[in-house]
């Protein structure tokens, strides 16, 4: 369970940071996005996996938050 | 230009590993790459931030000097005690040349070596009462310092003493900040854990300290000057920038700088930063407990400091951009006259760069303002994202060596022959008595400021008085000259 930072690019995407393993990687899938769900599974662009508890509301950006590897 | 062409330069890295065995060789080949401005991710071709081969000349530093030598020790009115044997602190010791104002040892501690001197039995028996008469003295003898920061050398962790709890008895004895820092050398693979470290004590003991004081009258256009560390003056020259814009800068993280500002940065509406290695753990926590942005931005040589004011600018009202475009255009001629005296005689030079945090990529741009070529840039201790950063702003073909070792910089020094290298100080003479020009890039050999636009005439100075000094070609004996002559002939 890495704690990790999910913050939004200049471009409008979303990335996510892994402090302890030095990864900034951008988010391509996130399965729900919607602003009265937030989270689910999520893919980075190299590919890895990660699961983050789905939230009732989108939050402020950037925000620490714990996710599972998949 | 004569950088070398991809194929040679993939040769020459293949040429150079050969010495090693099989498993170190296999080690090193992933640290060593040639850039490719195509290449969208760092970790394609190079690996970084790993622990270094045993038995090779590494020229990295530890977690204590990540910790103290550069984020903490800049701050000038706190006292850092160097916590373990003497000799961490005592070479150490003003070694990096960060400037405060101040009058030292009364209220400013920057210069002075503050130690436990740990000795056998307090190996045996453990250090923290001698930590506690330390404090009792320093309290004593310096009444007017701010705060006391522990930083922890190697035995203090192998030992397994509670800094912890002796800092918050004598933090509420003294009514001060008094930090603990576990940032024992033998800590991560090189000085990079060290500033994470540095930045999370910052983050846990400093930061929440005026969150609920809201007596700072705070403007529009404050701004916070992170991650310089006023080597050689470096911070003053970028604060006289920013200030004749127009902004306000209300801290200055950590060059010349105090316990307070520390405590006020989260005040600021923007945080500015120079050196992103080292500081970019506390701007990304800044931006989400604060909600105050930040930015990198770039002080070396005028193209980029141009570029680098009017993003800054950007991120202010129109008042800010007119001031950013009349910086840029008082000191426009004065630049252009530097450029145009220093230019001819620099002109294709080819330059090879091996530091730490920023400067193989920030100081690219200052060489190309000169007419350098940078054909090869590594880092000591950069992880991915600084690699990521700096392929963009370097050439094809480019020699990228992470952690390089003693030998290997060396071969490539001898064979790409370039016209000056550019690191610190355990490599000087080796590269003098090869016969390059060489500057220090860490302390800027004793000189500097280089950042901001008075910073980068004396760069251009120093540059020119190096690769042109009159020695390089008095390094042979006269009469083995003329022995050659005569072969030749």
């Amino acid at each position: 369970m890495p704690s990790v930072m999910i913050n939004k690019t200049e471009a409008g995407g979303l990335t996510l940071y892994v402090p302890k393993k030095d990864l900034e990687e951008m988010i391509v899938s996130m399965e729900h996005e919607g602003p009265d769900r937030w989270g689910g599974e999520l893919t980075l662009a190299d590919g890895s996996r990660y699961y983050l508890e789905p939230m009732d509301a989108a939050p402020r950006l950037p925000i620490t938050l714990r996710v599972k590897r998949l | 230009m004569c950088a070398m062409k991809r194929e040679e330069a993939e040769a020459l890295i293949q040429e150079v590993l050969e010495v090693y065995p099989e498993k170190a060789r296999k080690d090193r080949a992933k640290h060593l790459a040639v850039s490719d401005p195509n290449v969208e991710q760092a970790k394609k071709c190079i690996v970084s931030n790993r622990k270094s081969v045993p038995g090779v000349m590494t020229i990295r530093g530890c977690a204590y000097a990540g910790s103290k030598g550069v984020v903490w020790g800049p701050i000038k009115d706190m006292v850092h005690i160097s916590h373990g044997p003497v000799g961490c602190g005592q070479y150490s010791r003003a070694g990096r040349r960060n400037y405060y104002t101040g009058h030292t040892g009364i209220n400013a501690f920057g210069t002075m070596n503050f130690t436990s001197d740990f000795q056998e039995k307090d190996i045996v028996f453990g250090g923290d009462k001698k930590l506690e008469k330390l404090i009792d003295e320093i309290q004593t003898l310096f009444p007017l310092h701010k705060g006391i920061s522990i930083q922890s050398e190697c035995p203090v962790g192998l030992i397994g003493d509670d800094i912890e709890s002796v800092s918050k008895k004598k933090a509420k004895e003294l009514d001060k900040p008094v930090v603990p820092l576990r940032c024992e050398g033998f800590r991560g693979v090189s000085q990079s854990l060290g500033h994470h470290i540095a930045n999370d004590a910052i983050r846990d003991w400093v930061l929440p300290n005026r969150d609920d004081d809201a007596s700072f009258e705070s403007t529009p256009y404050d701004v916070a000057l992170t991650g310089d560390y006023n080597i050689g003056g470096d911070a003053w020259a970028s604060r006289i920038l920013l200030e004749e814009m127009g902004l306000r800068v209300v801290a200055q993280w950590s060059g010349d700088g105090t316990i307070s500002e520390l405590e006020l940065a989260p005040k600021a509406k923007v945080n500015l930063l120079h050196c992103y290695r080292s500081m970019n753990y506390l701007a990304r926590h800044m931006e989400e407990k604060y909600g105050i942005p930040w930015m990198e931005y770039n002080f070396f040589g005028p193209t980029k400091i141009a570029e680098s004011l009017r993003k800054i600018a950007a991120l202010f009202d129109e008042k800010i951009q007119e001031g950013a475009e009349r910086v840029i255009a008082r000191y426009t001629p004065e630049m252009n006259a530097i450029i145009e005296k220093y230019r001819p005689r620099l002109e294709g030079k080819k330059v090879m760069l091996y530091v730490g945090g920023l400067r193989p990529r920030h100081v690219v741009g200052a060489y190309e303002d000169l007419g350098m070529e940078v054909v090869g840039a590594g880092y000591e201790f950069a992880h991915n994202d600084d690699y990521d950063r700096t392929i963009k702003d370097l050439g094809e073909g480019t020699l990228l060596y992470d952690d390089v070792t003693g030998y290997e910089l060396e071969e490539f020094v001898k064979r790409v022959r370039p016209d000056l290298v550019g690191s610190g100080i355990k490599e000087k003479y080796i590269f003098q008595k090869m016969g390059i020009p060489f500057r220090q890039m860490h302390s800027w050999d004793y000189s500097g400021p280089y950042h901001g636009y008075d910073g980068f005439a004396i760069f251009a100075r120093d540059m020119d008085m190096t690769l042109n000094n009159p020695c390089w070609d008095k390094l042979q004996a006269p009469w083995k000259k003329a022995a050659e002559a005569t072969k030749a002939a």
